[in-house]
């Protein structure tokens, strides 16, 4: 369909690190059922290094694109780069997406942020409050 | 395989009607108002092909006005008849709220007009009652205007029993019949409806053509202004071609509605069956009154366009009502209006098959709606959440 590019299309149809980590060091998740999508990041992390990360996403085929392409993007990275990620930056290593679904890209971002802050909360992290400011209330 | 299962969206169009408009583009081209030999062929054509198309509604000809389609028909008639009830202090309009937006947003038109709309309910199985028009109907309402069949969950009206009591208050009643023409027998007098519109390309006809047809008596407001085409009522040029194709396909789809519906019921419903087998599913519209290609389902716990998606992969053509696909924040208004609620109408799929469907077809169907509704499951949240009992199931 040309509705998306080849690599929403690809990242669609063989998404990458689907699935969840049981022992997940941090989890985070955006989105709700009303909306028409939710987006869940499992993380683990060695030391400062994100070691591994999974999805689950519902949602339309941007959404799980987008999904799949913030987990590789930050796969084996560190945590100060993941937290850098921006929505613009999936969007664009997608090579772009529709407008009406550029916010697929915001939940990726803000899902991993979520994930981090929750490994910060978990392990007594101290951290800038600012940093997560605003993330998982209602994007709608 | 590739099956295109969204005839409700369009519909091929048939080798007899493309027959039927081929000599109108580089043979029969006059334009239907010149006065010469060329231009008068032309005009003879299109009154040969009013003449079948009254027939196949069992109307006179002097009541067809050929439109550009479907929505510009809904647009003419509500109009005309909101603004004919208004020259009488007529300012309440009757219709429902799971109208195409054809009608839905003429209708909020006239609203800020300063006309009053009452959308009635139209229930879980998606099926307005006459009594329920009965109990509507004031001595200030100028307009009933309900749909024959719906477009994404094909329940049929009881519009000859709708047609009765709109007669009997004396209100004029018009329907919205772009899903029933050529599907659905239409007679506009034994089913007492005044106006009705329908559109060519749902009954393999071309696309950008479409019949209005008004009962003499009520008089038009023109949506299009120009010459004197369509007796005044429509200007533009006639487009002879599609007139020519509509007129062909819609009497071949008259004259097979039941055989086509004979042949198409059994295997609607052996595709409802199965993949009534999809647990957390439901069927949307009225089992029985339903158009006979028609098949709606909401799957609980996943996303309707992932679902188009995966589908066109194994080349199947189908629909949703999805905020994804309808472009908004909100899932189709149709789906709301028989009380599905967001989580669930996101996750909604129309297969709307044609006449040449097969039984292997439909197997594939059922096999690949299974297949991606499971694949989706097993990556989606939410799911999991139904699943575990975070959350609860609705369906």
């Amino acid at each position: 369909m040309a509705l998306y590019s080849g690599k929403v299309m690809d990242h669609f149809r063989n998404p990458r690190n689907v699935g969840v980590i049981e022992d997940a060091d941090g989890i985070g998740e955006v989105g709700n059922p009303v909306c028409g999508d939710i987006m869940k990041i499992y993380l683990k992390i060695d030391g400062d290094i994100i070691s591994d990360v999974k999805f689950e996403t519902f949602g339309c085929g941007s959404a799980i694109a987008s999904s799949s392409m913030a987990t590789e993007m930050i796969k084996g990275r560190s945590i100060s780069e993941a937290l850098e990620l921006t929505n613009k930056a999936v969007a664009e290593a997608l090579d772009g997406l529709p407008a009406h679904k550029m916010h697929c890209s915001v939940l990726a971002e803000e899902a991993i942020k979520l994930a981090l802050k929750d490994y910060y909360d978990k392990n007594g992290i101290s951290y800038d409050e600012s940093l997560f400011a605003g993330i998982g209330e209602d994007e709608e | 395989m590739k099956i295109y299962a969204d005839n409700a969206a369009t519909t091929r169009v048939s080798q007899s009607a493309l027959n039927a408009m081929l000599p109108y583009f580089t043979e029969e081209y006059g334009n239907p108002s010149s006065l010469h030999t060329v231009g008068q062929r032309a005009n003879e054509a299109m009154t040969s092909a009013r003449e079948r198309v009254a027939a196949c509604l069992n109307c006179k000809p002097s009541e067809i006005y050929f439109t550009g389609g479907g929505s510009e028909a809904d647009n003419q008639a509500i109009i005309s008849a909101a603004y004919f009830g208004a020259r009488k202090g007529k300012k309440h309009l009757i219709s429902t709220a799971f109208e195409h937006h054809a009608v839905l947003h003429t209708l909020k038109k006239l609203e800020k007009e300063g006309f009053t709309v009452d959308l009635l309910d139209v229930h879980e199985n998606g099926i307005v009652t006459p009594e329920q028009v009965a109990a509507a109907i004031t001595d200030d309402t100028a307009l009933v205007t309900i749909m024959y069949a719906n477009n994404e969950i094909g329940s049929i009206q009881p519009i000859k029993e709708i047609g009765a009591v709109c007669r009997e208050k004396g209100v004029i009643f018009h329907t919205d019949a772009v899903q029933a023409a050529g599907h659905l027998h239409i007679d506009v007098q034994d089913q007492h409806i005044d106006m009705l519109s329908m559109a060519g390309h749902k009954f393999h006809g071309p696309k950008g053509v479409g019949v209005l047809y008004c009962k003499n008596g009520i008089p038009l407001v023109n949506v299009i202004e120009g010459g004197a085409q369509e007796r005044g009522k429509r200007g533009g040029t006639e487009n002879i071609p599609g007139i020519m194709g509509l007129a062909q396909a819609l009497e071949d789809a008259c004259a097979t509605i039941d055989e086509n519906a004979a042949r198409l019921i059994p295997l609607r419903d052996k595709l409802i069956a199965g993949l009534e087998e999809i647990p957390h599913s439901i069927l949307n519209g009225d089992r029985v009154h339903r158009l006979p290609g028609n098949v709606n389902f909401c799957f609980e716990g996943i996303e309707g366009e992932s679902m188009l998606l995966l589908l066109d992969d194994k080349g199947i053509c189908a629909s949703s009502g999805s905020a994804c696909t309808s472009g908004s924040l909100d899932p189709s208004h149709v789906l709301l209006a028989i009380g599905r609620v967001h989580d669930i109408a996101h996750g909604s799929l129309r297969l709307s098959i044609g006449e040449d469907i097969t039984e292997e077809q439909i197997d594939y169907l059922i096999k690949s709606v299974k297949e991606v509704v499971e694949y989706l499951r097993s990556m989606s949240p939410f799911w999991r959440d139904l699943e575990n009992g975070t959350r609860k199931h609705i369906i």
